[in-house]
């Protein structure tokens, strides 16, 4: 059966309708006669790729936005949503791709804010509070400590306060931004139990992402977004990952680069016992110790905040190594400058893209120049040399295949992917013995992630060593030829990826040991 | 050793005490002031500026109506409408905060130096009016230790005390305060939820000029009786150093204010001892001691303290 298309006397059945729904921004049209139709008590997926257009609809929904024209049906009512609170009023909640959450409030505080139970002249009655919120999370199984602060709790955690400031305020219709992209594997499954409860609630989940597997896993419909239409509507039982990708990219994508064989050269980087800090001066990377040789993959993976942006940064010279010895090409690099570093022939691609990686306000071609800016070609005796800057650049935003193709325009005008394939350029033209990779494709869509892996693919064959550090397990998985496992700021153990499974690798990063993992994924 | 001698005695003499709180109140209004500009989410350095105004209105309302009450009113609506411009530019129109503040100070310093003479007839400074009566204790006994430190001091130090202990449970009892903690740290969060991050940013603004533009009052109709021109020589910027040592809470504020008073205490007792018989070319340099010390302590403690996280940056209603 195809999706259904309801008639108007059928709209008293569905949750929302959207009905053309056009928004313009001053340089995108965001959203181009927008149909959408959600069912009452489903999970509906949105999916397409950054910039489709997926959270412009959803804000417009929840009252953020206002849309230029269209019309919005909740339980077939036709209604004005001008902001939040209207939104709330009919039902609504919403939690965003970057969390609303206040720091130094408690959870709480945070989860009544805007609805605030009072005692007595008005005031603010925080036994109350505490009290209903704590009502809420058992009545839905979303474990929370209520006093905990929001900036001392996981992730994980913060995303269910999201969820129960929702139903804190009543809401019957939930929408959810791209929640897992922030979330390891198990915390992945926990939402999908949380969302299926939901549902069993009699709620409605509209539920935005661009991994395709968690649609099939976890929705009923699906609808595709690409370039602000909506490019496809299908019931989830009659689609595949496959089909879906296609109909948000519109044309045929490979999910999962083919990697060729390869053996391994000699060492390139050995690192002994490496030990570094973190911002407060905590140990954050405990003695750790590993190589990696010409022409290999060597993944780390680990969940955020257990010493791989250390290591990263230790490794490129960035942050202090407070013990042991790193040595790069035969030489000890273990208190060398960035730049030592990367004239011996590390080049970098940086999890924190805006921090380090690029200067959002520069051109694409001083972007490109940065880092060699110093040196021949790109400058002669103390001066830029813009000819050869430009020449060069042109060349590797058509290589790179970097959109709009403008060398002039300010970084910060290109979208999320596009920066990062002009990182990549760059870095790729240093032409390194060895390449730091973290989070290479982090928010990245599927096209774009395409391009990145076989272009790492690319250096893996000209013999470059990398170190390939990433929170995606399908990314650690499919690119490297060995996996180390990081918890904690130490190695759990090191594996291949033909040896182990997505799960065993999950339970690895939640601090098991390989042979734990194994007889826990068993049971 | 006769300055380690004269600092004892300071320490040993009540009016050390009486001096400091006296000198701790005018930065108290204008810290708790800045405070809860800040707590919302929008810094306000013109509290310099606003102060002066409100010294100024002070003074003019009691030459008009024969009042000081009148006087302290018609300052705290100068104050407001100073903190209602700064509020409309940074607020609104999302104007750079500094810039916006400092066009007030300037507005403040040149209008009050303007205004003095064709007003009061004078350059300089104004006649001495009627100021506010202080409080007598006098069942301590007059010339008692106790009587002489705190027996006789201005209505405004009490209303400073009581006013950190207000602040203190707005913002942390009140659905007020825990909207403005939340606006101050993530104003899109507070946005989603419902709550008026531009409702609530007016509202810390419009206290910092009211509460700073009695701080001003203070320095004239509370303690000198008359205005003379610049007088608050830079007590804004000490305050909003108080704030910043303070960590943004009223208690903390209260605590650094007392530490800057006791340093301005501390400077006029030095001065006037007669042991150290202080040539009157070297007391400028005495004067700096207040200064120096607010730069030693915000320099040893601003590493350890917190703003808001969004304190200073305009937020953008969306399309
Ligand atoms: N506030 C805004 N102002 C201008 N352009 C915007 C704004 N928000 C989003 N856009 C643009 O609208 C398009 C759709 O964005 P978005 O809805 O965030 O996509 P998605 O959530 O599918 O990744 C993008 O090209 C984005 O750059
Ligand atoms: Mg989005």
């Amino acid at each position: 059966m195809p999706f259904h298309i309801p008639q108007e006397e059928e709209y008293k059945d569905y949750a929302v309708v959207m009905k053309g729904i056009v928004k313009q921004f001053p340089k995108v049209l965001a959203n181009d006669n927008v149909d959408l139709y959600i069912k009452r008590g489903e999970i509906h997926a949105i999916v397409g790729e950054n910039g489709a257009g997926k959270s412009t609809l959803m804000n417009q929904l929840y009252g953020l936005y206002n849309a230029d024209a269209g019309k919005i049906l909740i339980n077939g009512k036709e209604i004005a949503i001008d902001n939040p609170k209207d939104a709330i009023a009919v039902g609504i909640g919403m939690v965003h791709q970057h969390f609303m959450l206040v720091g130094p409030l408690s959870v709480a505080e945070n989860i009544v804010l805007g609805d605030e139970p009072t005692k007595k002249f008005n005031l603010f009655d925080l036994k109350r509070a505490r009290r209903e919120v704590k009502k809420i999370s058992e009545e839905y199984g979303l474990k929370v400590d209520v006093d905990a602060k929001i900036e001392d709790i996981s992730v994980g955690t913060q995303q269910r306060v999201e969820i129960l400031k929702t139903l804190f305020r009543g809401a019957d219709i939930l929408i959810l931004d791209e929640p897992t992209a922030v979330l390891t594997p198990q915390e992945t499954e926990e939402l999908f139990v949380v969302l299926r409860n939901l549902q069993n609630d009699g709620k409605t989940i509209i539920f935005i992402t661009h991994k395709l597997n968690e649609v099939i896993a976890v929705s009923n419909n699906v609808t595709v977004m690409r370039g602000g239409k909506v490019t496809g509507q299908i019931p989830t039982k009659e689609t595949s990952t496959r089909e879906l990708a296609n109909m948000m990219v519109g044309r045929e994508v490979l999910l999962r680069v083919e990697k060729e064989k390869k053996e391994a050269g000699e060492k390139v980087l050995e690192v002994q016992d490496l030990k570094v800090n973190d911002n407060r001066d905590l140990p954050a990377v405990k003695g750790v110790s590993f190589d990696i040789r010409k022409g290999e993959i060597l993944g780390i993976a680990g969940v955020a905040g257990n010493g791989q942006s250390e290591l990263e940064d230790a490794l490129t010279g960035l942050r202090k190594k407070i013990a042991g010895t790193v040595t790069f090409n035969g030489v000890d690099i273990s208190t060398a400058t960035p730049r030592d570093i990367r004239e011996a022939g590390m080049s970098h691609i940086a999890a924190d893209r805006y921090k380090y990686a690029m200067v959002k306000e520069f051109t694409v071609a001083y972007n490109i120049a940065l880092g060699r800016h110093y040196k021949q070609p790109f400058a002669d005796g103390g001066f830029l040399n813009h000819r050869k800057i430009n020449a060069i650049s042109k060349e590797l935003v058509k290589k790179f295949d970097v959109r709009p193709p403008e060398i002039q325009l300010s970084a910060e005008n290109l979208s999320g992917g596009n920066q990062q394939k002009m990182v990549v350029a760059r870095e790729f033209d240093y032409n390194p013995l060895c390449m730091v990779v973290s989070q290479p494709t982090r928010g990245l869509d599927i096209g774009a992630i395409e391009f990145i892996h076989s272009t790492i693919l690319d250096l893996r064959q000209e013999d470059v060593a990398i170190l390939l550090i990433s929170m995606e397990l399908e990314e650690i998985l499919s690119l490297s030829d060995r996996i180390l496992v990081m918890y904690e700021g130490q190695i759990m153990g090191e594996v291949t990826p033909d040896e182990v499974t997505m799960e065993e690798l999950g339970l690895m990063m939640a601090g098991s040991t390989l042979e734990e993992a194994r007889s826990e994924a068993d049971e | 050793m006769n300055i380690l001698k004269a600092i004892l005695d300071a320490f040993a003499n009540p009016i050390f005490y009486s001096l400091t709180l006296s000198a701790a109140t005018p930065l108290l209004f204008a810290s708790l002031g800045g405070l809860f500009s800040e707590k919302t989410g929008v810094t306000n350095i013109a509290l310099e500026g606003i102060m002066l105004l409100g010294a100024f209105s002070g003074i003019l309302g009691t030459a008009l109506f024969g009042s000081p009450w009148i006087g302290i009113i018609l300052a705290m609506i100068s104050g407001a409408a100073a903190a209602a411009l700064h509020a409309w530019a940074s607020i609104n129109f999302q104007a750079n905060q500094i810039v916006s503040a400092t066009a007030i100070i300037l507005l403040a310093q040149g209008l009050t130096g303007f205004l003095l003479e064709p007003v009061f007839g004078k350059p300089g400074s104004t006649e001495i009016y009627d100021k506010i009566p202080k409080i007598e204790l006098k069942f301590l006994g007059k010339g008692s230790f106790l009587y002489n430190m705190i027996g006789s001091l201005s209505p405004f130090v009490y209303l400073a005390l009581i006013l950190v202990v207000v602040s203190w449970f707005i913002i942390y009892k009140t659905k007020l305060g825990l909207r403005i903690i939340a606006v101050g740290e993530n104003p899109e969060a507070a946005d989603t939820l419902g709550v008026s991050v531009y409702g609530i940013r007016w509202f810390g603004v419009l206290m910092s000029g009211l509460l700073a533009s009695l701080g001003g009052a203070y320095l004239s109709v509370g303690e000198l009786g008359q205005f003379t021109e610049n007088m608050t020589n830079g007590k804004g910027f000490i305050a909003l150093a108080a704030m910043i040592l303070g960590n943004w809470t009223p208690k903390g504020a209260l605590f650094a204010c007392l530490l800057f008073g006791a340093a301005d205490a501390m400077n006029e007792q030095l001065q006037s001892n007669p042991s150290l018989a202080i040539p009157s070319s070297a007391k400028p340099l005495f004067n700096l001691i207040p200064f120096v010390i607010t730069l030693i302590v915000v320099a040893g403690f601003v590493g350890k303290t917190r703003s808001p996280a969004a304190d200073g940056v305009p937020y953008e209603k969306k399309g």
